[in-house]
């Protein structure tokens, strides 16, 4: 769990890099293309170009960690400010997505497990590799046609904060968030099968069914339970697919969330927003899965920090 | 032996026709690209228009799959997209490969280097591979090296843990002993002798970057941060259909059905290579 810190400095330290291992000047292409010569020479002595690289790092983590991202040189705010701007959007639809992921793809995957080699297991298993296989914005593109344009039951595109009506709200993000599930559920859904399958084989499972307990508490008490340290595992993991994910899905959408801003960022060449995104982005993914780490404790008694 | 698993067969045979598509595109009626004529925009799939040759002859052609606003042929923009899409798949994976391997080789056999370089494999593995893809093209802007390299930049440390991995069990192996007591030099070992237990999984390891490099190209030129949008890309075709998808929807779709199968294909393909070269890994998953 330590083991956090330095991979979150080995990230900054990447971020960092990632600009001043491009060719040419790192303040020319900071300030972007329609910068004078003036705004050029300020943001190199902010960066303090002159100084041995080291140093430069020093000063730049040093703002990191007390929280000051720097200005993108588009929107002319604080980094910062523009993340927390754009925060909501991106943290409804990403918890959204994960709450059908979840709810849908464990109850699918015990089920393939529980009937190994049956017709659900079979459709599941062909389910998971097309969703691997179906680009996030083709499927979105296919929901939108469907759904939308079609059947006319939701609305096109487009985001409403959660302060202009809940359901509102839901009615606009329940397209992007399911488009978004589909990978996710079947990535955990495979996960789910394969360690309820291999919990399944265990003795333990003889026993309860040999002591007359109910199908649904051995599948549920004794199978999942024993197999829930790989599929929060694998939730963890997923939250990199699901960020790469957001990222296409707020752009189909028009969802002014993150990923949205993110793209924004990489068209105006806006470097601090590129990087501050990048470092958040980062910081949320090592968190989570730090997060996970820890709930092994209550997931498995046995495991011990 | 590997011909006989039916993933193998099925992904084997869609990607080698995607292949021969590829190759025979400018034969299969098809007119160049990037040719267009106003007179034939925004058409319908199999409606009948003309377009203008590069020579400024105005020539009869059917549009298999519409045109675009520009009076671009879509079906023509497709099928050369397949060879993109495939270049810039086998070239990423095969880059993510080289590295990884050498990279993988170095961490599991010099033990001083292990720490240091899998932190930093650690360090890039916690950044969203779309970011750092995004990052680097933005960077070094948009052209087909740049984004090949920017694919697989994230996919490296995956091949170099898996290479490490198999390194540590291997480096234990008894004809390792015997060669390292033979005093082999360390080179010879790593490349000689272990390398070569390693390409089956690596092989399968490949494929599933292949399939992942030609999703994420598509996703980069489709957000407008990949490759130029005058190159026919599956991406950049859809790019450009999604301004006018609600009308058009077929500009969307066409690339969007041949990004879909391509992928499958790629990855079927590996499910089976990895069942039939990989069985340990196949019980794993």
């Amino acid at each position: 769990m330590l083991a956090t810190i330095p991979v979150l400095l080995i990230v900054a330290v990447l971020v960092f890099l990632l600009l001043r291992l491009t060719p040419g000047d790192p303040a020319a292409i900071m300030a972007g293309d329609a910068a004078t010569a003036e705004q050029i020479e300020r943001i190199r002595a902010g960066l303090g170009l002159d100084r041995p690289i080291v140093v430069q790092f020093g000063i730049w983590l040093a703002k990191v960690l007390s929280g000051d991202l720097g200005e993108s040189f588009y929107y002319r705010i604080k980094v910062t400010t523009l993340i927390g701007q754009r925060l909501e959007p991106t943290f409804a639809l990403a918890s959204l997505t994960i709450l059908i992921a979840v709810v849908v793809s464990i109850p699918l995957g015990v089920l393939a497990a529980w009937r190994f080699g049956g017709w659900l297991d079979r459709a599941l298993m062909g389910f998971s590799v097309m969703g691997f296989s179906v680009p996030v914005f083709v499927l979105a593109y296919l929901l939108i046609w469907l759904v939308s344009l079609k059947l006319g039951w939701l609305p096109v595109q487009g985001y409403v904060r959660i302060s202009g009506g809940f359901f509102l709200f839901l009615k606009h993000l329940i397209l992007p968030a399911i488009t978004l599930s589909v990978i996710y559920i079947a990535l955990i859904a495979r996960v789910t099968r394969a360690s309820v399958l291999e919990a399944l084989g265990e003795d333990y499972i003889r026993t309860a069914r040999a002591k007359g307990l109910p199908e649904v508490r051995v599948l549920v008490r004794h199978a999942l339970a024993n197999a829930a340290v790989p599929i929060a595992t694998v939730i963890g993991i997923g939250i990199a697919i699901l960020i790469g994910g957001v990222v296409v899905t707020e752009s189909v959408y028009a969802i002014p969330g993150l990923g949205r801003l993110t793209v924004d960022a990489v068209l105006a060449r806006d470097f601090p927003t590129i990087q501050g995104v990048i470092l958040f982005f980062s910081f949320v993914y090592v968190a989570v899965n730090m997060l996970i780490d820890l709930s092994y404790v209550f997931l498995d008694p046995r495991i011990r920090y | 032996m590997i011909w006989k698993n039916w993933s193998v067969r099925i992904g084997g045979t869609a990607l080698a026709l995607l292949i021969v598509i590829s190759m025979t595109a400018p034969w299969l009626g098809t007119v160049d690209p990037t040719l267009f004529d106003a007179a034939s925009r925004d058409l319908r799939p199999g409606q009948p228009g003309e377009i203008t040759t590069l020579e400024g002859e105005t020539v009869k052609h059917v549009f298999l799959m519409g045109s675009d606003s520009f009076g671009r042929d879509i079906y023509s923009r497709v099928l050369y997209g397949t060879r993109v899409s495939l270049m810039v798949g086998v070239s990423s994976a095969a880059l993510a490969l080289a590295f990884g391997v050498v990279c993988g080789l170095a961490a599991g056999y010099l033990r001083w280097l292990d720490g240091p370089l899998m932190r930093v494999m650690d360090g890039i593995m916690a950044i969203p591979a779309i970011l750092i893809a995004i990052a680097v093209v933005a960077l070094w802007r948009g052209s087909l090296p740049t984004v090949i390299v920017a694919i697989a930049i994230p996919e490296i440390p995956r091949v170099t843990r898996l290479v490490r991995a198999l390194v540590l069990s291997i480096r234990e192996e008894p004809y390792v002993e015997a060669a390292v007591s033979l005093g082999t030099p360390a080179l010879k070992i790593m490349f000689g002798h272990i390398l070569p237990n390693t390409i089956a999984p690596l092989l399968v390891q490949g494929t599933y970057i292949c399939a992942f490099s030609i999703l994420l190209e598509a996703i980069l030129s489709f957000l407008g941060v990949g490759l130029p949008p005058d190159i026919p890309t599956w991406g950049n075709i859809m790019a450009e259909g999604r301004v006018q998808f609600v009308a058009y929807p077929h500009n969307v779709f066409f690339p969007g059905i041949f990004l879909a199968v391509t992928v499958l294909a790629v990855n079927i393909l590996g499910d089976g290579l990895r069942d039939t070269l990989d069985p340990k890994m196949a019980k794993r998953v």
